[in-house]
């Protein structure tokens, strides 16, 4: 290595499992791989793909821990596998699939199919004032600050991990999860949405929403992109239980 | 066979796909879009830096106008682009910004008053005005002459790709994700659709549309060393360079970015130089003044690219047990600065490099990152040989990059071209001649000859090893068809391409597990990626001149009466192991700006017999004071409005040019 001390020999162990193959069960596989400077586990995983078993389903996109595809539970901690370099990690590695999204096999889930239902049902996008927007003249103003404030949770990369690392979610399919109530609490920031508290009730003012948290929070510690979620799904359960009692 | 039929095919859910479709879904038609991800994360969401537009809102930015930023573009371009094309874009780029914003982009804004900038290695106050408070602000980008890159502080794309992806949820257009287009389904004369195979199940089944659009993004994997995310390979690309009709236009038109790490090669942003960053050597010396005493650090990409790894050439390098790197300083922007502009940058050297920005100087080494060639097609977005096949974004080769890109003008061409594309295709679908009914036998042809290929590279065992094909594709590329190209090296690269070729028809794979089997996607890929890889090897052999990003170090000078055309590059037959390569001339008589000197870069270059005179004549139209204004001016020159579809056309208004 760089330092001039022999590479360690990493064992990854794996959760396989291929629901496409008939009689297939979940199973640990272990593959061993020479450490190497600067090697994330985006690196490791290609090489164990390309030179030992090219059935390793995994996902990755950006590769540069922009884009969010390459959740997954290291060492039972659901995390971003492009940016974590195995020097952080101990000289075994386990690795497995995040849950609650569906298996797709191995250690890719379809977090897109949840995403985009999330999406559909608390309809996360702004809500225009009637009537099309001239796309000729100024746009409208906003201050800097508050552009700034809705960016802040416009950071969301819709991951997963704030899924997987809530308890609510485990239990309850139709929880929204973390990213589901940030996103509310962006569109409740932005004045280009012209729908009222009463409306994000309708949305979310239940159990498969901001009244099912039970805060423990396990969201706001994995959350790579460091949202302020817990601040945010706390003030938003005050805004909804106010309106609730309207 | 399962058959899907729709009105428009959308290959892509990147920013150019999903506009395009919420286009053609408003006028009516229904859209569905295939991606081989959730569509937003597309490598759209990797764009950092922003996106063009002449809004003029920033001071450093007043006295923009279109007419400036076309002016940048073509001198960007190399005066390879289609001027009239690059005036519809600039005319339609303001539109994007103010519909992206109304859509909820949460664009950085203007602050009046005063704040602290640095420029040239200098720090600055910068007084903004107070009617521009609140307004899109604008950051400086390379190869510009205004501040005009419109931004979300370093991650544009991502603030744009959400909220795009999210409208054309609101919009219900269905995303079919993790699909992949492997084939186009066409007669010859008319394309109707494409063969797809599901990315989970590994089912293969047939989508058949009126219109079908290519927006699959760039295909920087054909390289080693590259910005690109690991999805771009180019099959986009590929697929309709295998109808043998639709042509790639100058595919060997490949850009260097500056700034990518080294050696992971993750891109960091133009804007650290825009927002005053410096290129240092080993010695920690300034160097690109040296070169470039215009425009430093922000020349063109092509050209800073290609003064550092002559810096690098010339021993000036810092020595890695990597290779050699240069070095970014972005250290005099300050904490704040970094960590509220370039908080993406912070990320990645934090994450990859272990080192603290603000502190620090970064490991940097160009790396390839834009695709500016592409399927061609008309102003329209159509393609000129295969009617019903349309193309947008990095795919396409519309063309307004001609040989060097500006950095901020993809982002935009993605969802200005979904604009203006969207209204086309819209138009085409409306038409009643444009009806399809399936053609069950050509539809089942395709979709068995794919299925065919698959079985025997699924059946083959103990064949060529695609991930090894891939690698020493990869090498190739990058070692012989990089920043600067020989007609030696690209011999080699061409002839050492068609072997790989060869061998590429008897790839195997170790398992045929039914579902995903990534190694099965890799063998089939690589076979379409060879081809390409090829097409851009030998365009860049053939082509004997140096032209914004293509340099060639044997024939160094920009050859206007030779070389002032386009690439046209089509795959006649499967059996051929070479592409065959026509050109398009440009037409000088009708250029708005005729070529001449970029502004930055070689000054020497041969001209076109045409230039003189039409210079003349455009200095006769100017000089006769007959337009009472610009927009009259420019009318005068090259008339483009026309070519706009009816809803986009119209003047963009300004703080210094209210309507
Ligand atoms: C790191 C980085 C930073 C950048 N920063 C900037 C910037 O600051 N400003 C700027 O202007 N430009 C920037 N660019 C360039 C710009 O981001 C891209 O050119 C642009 O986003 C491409 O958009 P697109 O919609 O054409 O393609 P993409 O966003 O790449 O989308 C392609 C889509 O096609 C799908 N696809 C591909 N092949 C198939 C297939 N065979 N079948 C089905 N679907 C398929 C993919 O799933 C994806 O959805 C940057 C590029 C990089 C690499």
């Amino acid at each position: 290595m760089a330092d001039g001390t022999a590479p360690r020999k990493l064992i990854f162990k794996i959760l396989r499992y291929n629901p496409k193959v008939p009689g297939d069960r979940p199973r640990l596989q272990s593959y061993q791989l020479e450490e190497a400077d600067g090697m994330t586990l985006f690196i490791a995983l290609n090489e164990i793909r390309d030179k030992q078993d090219g059935s390793l389903a995994f996902d990755f996109v950006c590769r540069a821990g922009i884009c969010g595809s390459c959740a997954m539970m290291i060492d039972g901690r659901p995390g971003l596998a492009c940016r974590t370099l195995t020097k952080s990690l101990g000289a075994e590695i386990t690795l497995a699939p995040l849950p609650v999204f569906e298996l797709i096999a191995d250690l890719s889930v379809d977090t897109g199919k949840w995403m985009r239902g999330m999406s559909e049902r608390l309809e996360t996008w702004v809500h225009l004032k009637e009537g099309e927007v001239d796309l000729r003249r100024i746009e409208e103003r906003m201050d800097p600050d508050l552009a700034e404030e809705i960016f802040e949770l416009d950071r969301c990369i819709e991951c997963g991990c704030c899924v997987a690392g809530c308890g609510t979610a485990r239990m309850r399919e139709d929880f929204v999860g973390a990213v589901g109530l940030n996103k509310i609490a962006r569109f409740r920031l932005d004045p280009r949405d012209t729908r009222s508290d009463e409306d994000f009730y309708e949305l979310v003012g239940d159990d498969n929403g901001v009244f099912g948290c039970m805060s423990l929070l396990g969201c706001h510690d994995v959350c790579p992109k460091q949202l302020p979620l817990q601040t945010q799904i706390a003030f938003l359960r005050r805004k909804m239980v106010s309106q609730g009692m309207k | 066979m399962k058959v899907v039929y729709t009105d428009v095919l959308v290959i892509g859910g990147g920013l150019a796909g999903l506009r395009l479709a919420v286009g053609a879904k408003r006028r009516g038609h229904d859209a569905i879009i295939l991606s081989l991800v959730p569509p937003k994360r597309s490598h759209s969401k990797a764009a950092q830096g922003g996106m063009q537009a002449s809004l003029g809102n920033v001071s450093k930015g007043q006295g923009d106008t279109e007419d400036v930023h076309f002016e940048d573009t073509v001198r960007g371009s190399d005066w390879g682009a289609d001027q009239e094309v690059v005036r519809m874009f600039v005319n339609t780029s303001p539109k994007a910004v103010r519909e992206l914003a109304a859509w909820g982009v949460p664009w950085s804004r203007v602050r009046k008053g005063d704040r602290q900038a640095v420029i040239n290695g200098q720090k600055v106050t910068l007084t903004e005005r107070d009617e521009a408070h609140g307004t899109v602000a604008q950051r400086d980008f390379g190869g510009t002459k205004k501040w005009r890159t419109c931004y979300v502080a370093d991650a544009t794309g991502h603030a744009m790709i959400t909220a795009v992806a999210d409208r054309a949820i609101a919009e219900s257009i269905p995303v079919h994700e993790r699909k992949e287009a492997l084939a186009l389904i066409h007669d010859g004369g008319r394309c109707l659709g494409a063969v797809v195979r599901d990315l989970v199940t590994g089912e293969v089944l047939a989508y058949v549309a009126k219109a079908t659009a290519i927006a699959t993004g760039g295909a920087g994997r054909l390289y080693r060393n590259t910005t690109n995310a690991v999805i771009c390979e180019g099959i986009g690309h590929a697929i309709a360079l295998e109808t043998g009709v639709a042509a790639l236009g100058n595919m060997e038109a490949v850009q260097f970015h500056p700034t990518a790490i080294f050696p992971a090669g993750i891109l960091v942003t133009e804007g650290c130089r825009g927002d005053g960053g410096l290129l240092k050597d080993a010695s920690g010396h300034r160097f690109m003044p040296d070169y470039e005493p215009e425009k430093k650090e922000l020349a063109s990409r092509d050209v800073v690219s290609r003064r550092m790894e002559e810096h690098i050439r010339k021993g000036n390098g810092v020595k890695s047990r990597f290779g050699e790197h240069l070095w970014l300083d972005i250290t005099l922007l300050g904490e704040k600065h970094i960590h509220q502009n370039l908080r993406e940058v912070w990320d990645i050297c934090h994450y990859f490099l272990g080192v603290d920005p603000v502190k620090d100087f970064i490991a940097v080494r160009p790396a390839q990152h834009y695709t500016m060639g592409g399927v061609r097609t008309k102003p329209t977005g159509e393609s000129p040989t295969l009617k019903g096949l349309f193309s947008a974004g990095e795919a396409a080769c519309w063309d307004m990059h001609g040989f060097n890109r500006l950095g901020g003008n993809s982002v935009a061409e993605t969802v200005v071209a979904g604009m203006i594309v969207g209204e086309f295709v819209a138009d085409f679908c409306d038409k009643p001649e444009n009806a399809v009914t399936v053609p069950v036998g050509l539809v089942q042809d395709f979709v068995e000859r794919e299925k065919a290929k698959l079985d025997a590279i699924a059946n083959r065992r103990g064949g060529e090893d695609p991930s090894v094909l891939k690698l020493e594709m990869q090498d190739l590329m990058s070692s012989q068809v990089g920043i600067f190209r020989t007609g030696e090296d690209l011999q080699k690269a061409v002839d050492g391409l068609q072997k790989l070729l060869a061998r590429a028809r008897n790839v195997g794979v170790r398992s045929a597990a039914p579902g995903p089997n990534p190694e099965l996607v890799t063998a089939y890929r690589v076979q379409r990626m060879i081809k390409l890889a090829l097409t851009i090897a030998y365009g860049a052999l053939t082509r004997t001149e140096s032209r914004g990003a293509h340099f060639r170090s044997d024939y160094p000078r920009r050859n206007d009466a030779e070389w002032l055309k386009r690439t046209l590059a089509t795959w006649k037959s499967d059996s051929d192991t070479l592409p065959t390569l026509d050109y398009e001339p440009l037409d000088v008589t009708r250029m708005e700006l005729p070529p001449g000197w970029r502004g930055y870069g070689a000054k020497d270059y041969i001209d076109h017999p045409d230039t003189p005179a039409r210079a003349a004549e455009i200095e006769a139209i100017k000089a006769s004071g007959k337009a009472p204004d610009r927009f009259a001016l420019q009318q005068a020159l090259m008339p483009f409005e026309h070519l706009l579809p009816e809803p986009l056309r119209g003047r963009n208004e300004r703080i210094d040019e209210p309507f």
